[in-house]
């Protein structure tokens, strides 16, 4: 620790104004603080502090929270390849598989988004700091397995710039930045996002006879097209594989096809916990989001005009990428309502038009990327009017 | 039923302004303030809830083709489609010199703020839009009056859910270059991708 704290003193005049390399200060700055706390504090007569949780520390709790995501998603990643090609493997094997699919994609993540925010850092004079992390951890637990390279670094650098960079960097943008991504990837590449082949990997394999790689969603919306029970559906789906391969307690354990990170929803409320007893993430959106989505599950269930509106609402919760996205985006405590009224109404629209895009919209089977996006362009919008509901409310009770 | 589905297909799904892009002038210069927004908004609600079925009428009764029957045999085959741009034309410039009154007379701070961009809904092509829309789906005129409404509503929502955004891009450090109406093109492009969520809902 002294060794490299001598050598960053060391460095440090050569990053200081008048220095050689005086345009480079926020690189060496990025690397110091990222390695030993920064020095600078608040003023000893200033605010009554409890807490110092500062954005770096925020950033790396999301960090630390995504991690039971990604180890599971890792080991979903090979477990699912050896269903389809109908091997058997075990743990190690299922491990190994899916680190070296899903490692890459992480590490291209990071690449490129930290190549776009170190040049902007330098250009525009802006600190980097711990935001890329999350963004370049979220981009890859929302993508499936078999995506192309390029097109992970395609999309991160143009959400890092169009969807952040361009406010200004981190804590300014309207638009959650890995929902941006996707939605980048979903609507450039649609092939290598969405159908029934990308979500597991085979190689140069052939899956077993009969065996479909199709997601919950896709099951149950053609379940709904061919008038036929969505719970039957998820019963026999696979059973060349495993009996009952889509249960409630499979969706929920997460193993099912998806994109890396989403298909446990154990893990996602893991991850929950961890960022509502951080105080992280808003519990009120958490809450408000699952509550949206199951009370609307529960409505479009008694509207049913076809067998997928009639799908158990519970089943809404745990299938997609609905626990993920609401843990992960729906929270990011940028693009959100920033009121506490307000995060009620943003959490419960959330799940409310998630169910409502899963059902009626034959375009995307999944609900939960669009839905949070569409309430990031509305949130500002929501505050504004919970700003001014709560001032009529104090200027009618002030006396003057 | 089908006249409730028509509200919320011309509300979102064929927004005037993410699916046809119609209507950006005002879109993108008013949008400043959230109270300036919400009066053009209204405002653009009230002149299209009302042309479109006046347009209808018109459309119905005299321009189309054999629409003269009515005054017998040798107007029957008479076709005055080619009059429907500048006859709707001076239905919105019309309407629109009413909605100035009025908003003159309520409310002069609105009047105030909304400045030229008020006559200049007369030209707002979300207005005559909504109009020609109209006449080439070959709607009701409850349909017509419906879809007015909805695609004004739309409208109303996406401008003042951009003043909001933009209202709160104060507090943002955006580079020099994109200051004004760049950033507010890129944040438009942005919301495109979030409404995009309602595109191929068939109704």
């Amino acid at each position: 620790m002294k060794f490299l704290r001598d050598l960053l003193d060391k460095q440090k005049p050569l990053f200081q104004k008048g220095g050689k390399l005086e345009n480079l200060y926020y690189l060496y700055e990025a690397g110091e603080t990222f390695m030993f706390s920064p020095k600078h504090t608040t003023n000893p007569r200033g605010a009554q502090i409890k807490d110092a949780i500062d954005l770096k520390r925020m950033m790396i709790t999301v960090v630390v929270a995504m991690i039971p995501c990604l180890l599971f998603g890792i080991w979903n990643t090979g477990h699912m390849h050896y269903l389809a090609v109908g091997e058997a493997a075990d743990f190690g094997d299922k491990f190994l598989l899916g680190a070296i699919l899903v490692l890459p994609i992480v590490l291209v993540a990071y690449t490129a988004g930290g190549i776009v925010e170190a040049v902007f850092a330098v250009v525009r004079k802006h600190p980097i700091n711990e935001g890329f992390l999350v963004t370049g951890m979220l981009i890859p637990l929302i993508v499936p397995a078999t995506i192309p390279l390029w097109q992970v670094a395609l999309a991160t650098v143009f959400a890092v710039v169009i969807a952040k960079e361009v406010f200004g960097g981190t804590g300014m943008n309207i638009l959650n930045v890995a929902m941006t991504a996707r939605a980048f990837l979903y609507f450039a590449y649609p092939m290598q996002i969405s159908g029934d082949e990308v979500w597991i990997y085979l190689g140069d394999k052939m899956p077993v006879d009969g065996f479909s790689g199709a997601t919950a969603l896709n099951v149950a919306y053609l379940a709904g097209q061919e008038a036929q029970s969505v719970t039957a559906a998820f019963y026999s789906h696979n059973n060349v594989v495993t009996d009952n391969f889509l249960s409630f307690t499979n969706s929920f354990l997460g193993f099912i096809p998806g994109s890396i990170g989403e298909t446990s929803t154990l893990m996602a409320l893991i991850g929950a916990a961890i960022l509502i007893v951080t105080g992280v993430a808003s519990w009120k959106i958490i809450f408000s989001a699952f509550g949206g989505a199951y009370i609307m599950g529960l409505i479009m269930e008694l509207l049913a005009v076809n067998t997928y509106m009639a799908m158990p609402a519970h089943y809404h919760l745990v299938i997609g990428g609905l626990a993920f996205g609401i843990v992960f985006m729906a929270t990011d405590p940028v693009s959100a309502s920033q009121t506490e009224t307000g995060k009620w109404i943003y959490g419960s629209l959330i799940g409310i038009l998630t169910v409502i895009i899963r059902v009626t919209n034959p375009a995307y089977p999944e609900g939960i990327m669009l839905a949070v996006l569409f309430m990031n362009v509305f949130a500002p919008l929501i505050d504004h009017y919970v700003l001014k509901a709560n001032k009529k409310r104090r200027l009618q009770r002030a006396t003057v | 039923m089908e006249l409730f589905n028509l509200a919320i297909r011309s509300i979102f799904i064929d927004n005037m302004v993410f699916a046809y892009f119609l209507g950006m002038c005002s879109f993108l210069a008013v949008s400043k303030k959230v109270s300036t927004a919400l009066g053009l908004g209204a405002a653009v609600i009230f002149v299209l809830t009302v042309t479109v079925p006046v347009n209808w009428l018109l459309n119905e009764f005299i321009l189309k083709e054999g629409a003269l029957a009515f005054l017998g045999e040798n107007f029957a085959t008479i076709d005055l489609t080619f009059l429907r741009f500048i006859m709707f034309i001076a239905v919105i410039a019309a309407m629109v010199q009413l909605v100035e009154m009025i908003i003159e007379k309520f409310a002069p701070a609105l009047y105030g703020s909304l400045g030229i961009f008020l006559p200049l809904i007369a030209v707002n092509c979300a207005i005559l839009g909504g109009s020609l829309f109209m006449a080439g789906r070959d709607y009701t005129l409850a349909e017509a009056g419906v879809y007015g409404f909805g695609s004004g509503t739309g409208f109303f929502l996406a401008i003042v859910a951009l003043a909001a955004i933009r209202e709160k891009l104060k507090y943002s450090n955006v580079p020099n270059g994109l200051k004004g109406l760049g950033i507010t093109m890129l944040i438009t492009g942005l919301m495109g991708i979030a409404f995009m969520s309602f595109m191929g809902i068939d109704l």
